[in-house]
C-alpha cells in the first residue's frame, strides 16, 4: 500500500479526509510531450504556409511574422494550451494527464507562465535532460518548472462509475443457504481483500487463460480459507463461480439480502410448499 | 464490515452530481459571485463528498468509486480553500502602468544587485581588454574582435547604402524574440539557486565592459553612446530586471532568513516573477524596435548628438516610470 502512494500525491484536507491523485511518471509525461512537439511541429508547418503567402505583399514582413509567430507558438502554445483546459495540453489530453497545484489549490495563470518558462532550463542540453533528472529524482516526479511553480503532473482519475451489475446479476447463489455463515464471511472479508476479488472479476477477460485458471485458484483458496461453508454448498463450482458468490454476498444490498432471509425463513417454515 | 455499495453510490450520486455541476460552473467563470446561498451548499455538498470519501476509504476498497470521489474532493477542496487572490480580468494598461513598477520597486534590492554584479562584470572586462588584448577574442562577441572601432566606425559613415533594407523588421522581430529568450533564461537560471543568473549577469557585464573599453580607448565613445544609448537604455535595464526576477528565485530557494516552506516561498513570487518578465518582454519589444529602426543609422544620416540625446531621454523616463508610476510604495501593501 505504502509503495502504492508513493506514486500519489497525498493531500490531507483540513477536514482531515485524505485523497490521493496519481503522479505520472516521467516517461509519460515524455510521451505527451512527444506528442505535443508533433502538433507545434504542425502548427509552424501551416503557418509557414500562411506567412509564406503574406510574402507576395511583402516579403520583410512574412519573414518578420514567421519568426514573431514561430517564437509565440513555442512559447505561448503549453501556456495557452494549459489556460485554456485546466491544466492540459492535447499530448496531455491524450495520455490522460493534467498539470495541478501541488497543493491540491486552483490552479493559477502564474504558475503555468512558470513551469511553461522554465522549460528553458529544463531542455537542457537536450531533449529534456535537465528536466528528465530533476523529474526522476523528485518524489513527486516534478521538473525544475514544476518545482519552482509548485505543480505536479497527474494522471487525470477515471471518472465513470463502477459496473457492479455484471456480478450482482441475481445468479444462483448457494452460499446464501448459509445465512450466519454469509454474516461471518462478511465480518472476516477485509475491504482490500474484497476490492482484489471485484477487480479480478470485472477484469476477467483481460486475462490469459491460464493466468486467469491460476489467479482464481488462488484467490478461490484463500477466500475458502476465511469461511467454511458445507460441502454440498461449494462443491461442483469453479473457484471464479465460488468468488463471484463471495463478493455476491458481500456487495449483495441489505434489502436484498433482508428479502432472501426473508423468503428463506418463509420457504423453511413451509417446506411442504416447496 | 463493508458498505453496501450499490446502496451507497445510489444515495450519493445526486449530491455528488450537484456538487460535480457547480464545480463546472465554478470552473467555466471564476468570476461568478456564489450568493451565500448557493455558498452554503456548495460547501454543504463538499463536506458530504469529503465524508462519503471517507466512509469508503474505511470501509471500502472500490478502486474506480474512491478515484471519482477523490477527484470531485480535490476540485471542490480547491475551489474552498484557496486563500490566494482570485484571478480577476487582466487589464494590461493598469497592468503596464501600476503593477509592474510597483512590483519592480518591491524588489528594488534584487535589482541593485543585479546591477552590482553586472557593473563588477563590466569591470572585468573592461579590465581585461586594457591589461590583456588577447582576451578580446573571448570577451568581444558578434564580429567586434576582428576589427578596430575606428575601422568600424568609418565603414558605418561611409556607408551610403541602407544595409538592413529589405530586412528591418526581420531584424526587429529577431532582435525583440532572441533578448526575450534571453532574458527569460535569465530568470529561469535562477534555478540554481541565483548562481547561475549572477553568471549570467557577469558575463554580459563583461562583454559590455570589454567592448565600451575598446571603443573609447580608440577615442570612439561618441560613436559608441549613439550606437548603444538609444536601444541600451531599454534593453540593459531589461535584462537587469530578468536578473533581478532570477536572483528572487534563487532568494526562495535558498530560504535565508524566513521560517517558511519552500512551497510557500515559491508561491509568494510567482505572481512576481511572471510580472517582471512580462514587463521585460514589453520593454525589449520597444528596444528591438529602436535598434532595428534607429539604432543602425549614423552620421552624416542622424547625428550622433541627436541619438544620445534620445538615448538619455529614454532612460530617464524608463527610470522614472519604474520609480514613480502606480503610486507610492507604501500602496504596495
Amino acid at each position: 500500500m505504502n509503495a502504492a502512494r508513493a506514486s500519489m500525491l497525498t493531500i490531507r484536507t483540513p477536514e482531515g479526509v485524505v485523497f490521493a491523485l496519481p503522479l505520472a511518471s516521467p516517461v509519460t509525461r515524455f510521451l505527451a510531450w512527444a506528442v505535443d512537439f508533433a502538433v507545434i511541429s504542425a502548427g509552424l508547418s501551416v503557418l509557414s504556409i500562411a506567412v509564406n503567402l503574406m510574402g507576395l505583399i511583402s516579403f520583410d514582413f512574412s519573414r518578420a511574422m514567421s519568426v514573431l509567430l514561430f517564437f509565440g507558438l513555442q512559447i505561448g502554445y503549453g501556456l495557452f494550451c494549459e489556460w485554456l483546459w485546466r491544466g492540459q495540453t492535447v499530448g496531455k489530453r491524450i495520455l490522460h494527464l493534467r498539470v495541478v497545484d501541488a497543493h491540491g489549490l486552483r490552479l493559477q495563470f502564474s504558475q503555468i507562465v512558470i513551469r511553461n518558462l522554465l522549460r528553458f532550463v529544463d531542455m537542457l542540453p537536450a531533449f529534456y535532460l535537465v528536466g528528465g533528472a530533476a523529474a526522476l529524482l523528485s518524489t513527486r516526479t516534478q521538473r525544475l518548472g514544476d518545482l519552482a511553480a509548485n505543480t505536479v503532473v497527474i494522471r487525470s482519475p477515471n471518472l465513470e462509475r463502477p459496473d457492479l451489475e455484471q456480478i450482482l446479476s441475481g445468479k444462483f447463489n448457494s452460499l446464501r443457504n448459509h445465512p450466519h455463515l454469509e454474516a461471518r464471511l462478511r465480518q472476516r472479508i477485509s475491504p482490500v481483500e474484497a476490492s482484489l476479488a471485484l477487480q479480478a472479476i470485472l477484469r476477467r477477460d483481460d486475462f490469459e487463460p491460464r493466468a486467469r485458471a491460476e489467479l482464481f485458484a488462488r484467490l478461490g483458496e484463500h477466500f475458502r480459507s476465511l469461511v467454511e461453508f458445507p460441502p454440498d454448498s461449494v462443491e461442483g463450482i469453479t473457484d471464479e463461480q465460488y468468488l463471484r458468490n463471495v463478493l455476491d454476498t458481500v456487495f449483495r444490498p441489505r434489502s436484498a439480502r433482508e428479502r432472501t432471509t426473508a423468503a428463506e425463513t418463509a420457504l423453511a417454515a413451509k417446506p411442504g410448499e416447496v | 464490515m463493508i458498505i453496501d455499495l450499490p446502496k451507497f453510490i445510489a444515495t450519493g450520486q445526486p449530491f455528488w452530481n450537484e456538487l460535480d455541476q457547480l464545480l463546472k460552473r465554478l470552473e467555466e467563470d471564476p468570476h461568478r459571485p456564489l450568493p451565500l446561498e448557493q455558498a452554503r451548499r456548495f460547501h454543504y455538498l463538499y463536506e458530504r463528498a469529503a465524508a462519503d470519501l471517507a466512509r469508503l476509504n474505511t470501509f471500502a476498497n472500490e478502486p474506480d468509486t474512491r478515484r471519482y470521489l477523490e477527484s470531485l474532493v480535490a476540485r471542490a477542496y480547491g475551489e474552498i480553500h484557496e486563500t490566494r487572490e482570485k484571478p480577476h480580468r487582466f487589464r494590461p494598461y493598469h497592468w503596464l502602468t501600476v503593477v509592474f513598477p510597483r512590483t519592480f520597486r518591491r524588489h528594488a534590492n534584487a535589482f541593485w544587485l543585479t546591477v552590482a554584479i553586472t557593473l563588477a562584470g563590466c569591470a572585468f572586462g573592461g579590465f581585461a581588454t586594457v591589461f590583456d588584448p588577447d582576451s578580446r577574442h573571448v570577451t568581444m562577441p558578434f564580429g567586434h574582435d576582428q576589427m578596430k572601432p575606428s575601422e568600424r566606425v568609418a565603414r558605418e559613415e561611409k556607408a551610403r547604402s541602407d544595409r538592413f533594407e529589405g530586412e528591418r523588421t526581420t531584424f526587429s522581430a529577431y532582435l525583440m524574440t532572441h533578448n526575450i529568450k534571453v532574458s527569460i533564461f535569465t530568470m529561469a537560471l535562477g534555478m540554481t539557486w541565483g548562481v547561475g543568473t549572477i553568471l549570467e549577469l557577469f558575463y554580459n557585464g563583461v562583454i559590455l565592459g570589454a567592448i565600451c573599453t575598446d571603443y573609447i580607448a580608440d577615442g570612439q565613445g561618441k560613436f559608441l553612446a549613439g550606437w548603444l544609448l538609444p536601444h541600451g537604455s531599454f534593453e540593459i535595464p531589461a535584462i537587469l530586471i530578468a536578473g533581478q526576477a532570477g536572483l528572487l528565485l534563487g532568494r526562495a530557494l535558498i530560504g535565508r532568513g524566513t521560517r517558511k516552506n519552500l512551497s510557500e516561498r515559491l508561491r509568494e513570487i510567482s505572481t512576481d516573477l511572471v510580472t517582471l518578465i512580462g514587463g521585460v518582454a514589453v520593454l525589449l519589444v520597444w528596444a528591438g524596435l529602436v535598434e532595428s529602426f534607429f539604432s543602425q543609422y549614423h552620421e552624416p544620416l542622424v547625428p550622433y548628438s541627436a541619438k544620445i540625446a534620445f538615448g538619455l531621454v529614454e532612460l530617464v523616463l524608463l527610470a522614472l516610470f519604474l520609480w514613480k508610476s502606480g503610486g507610492k510604495a507604501e500602496a504596495d501593501a
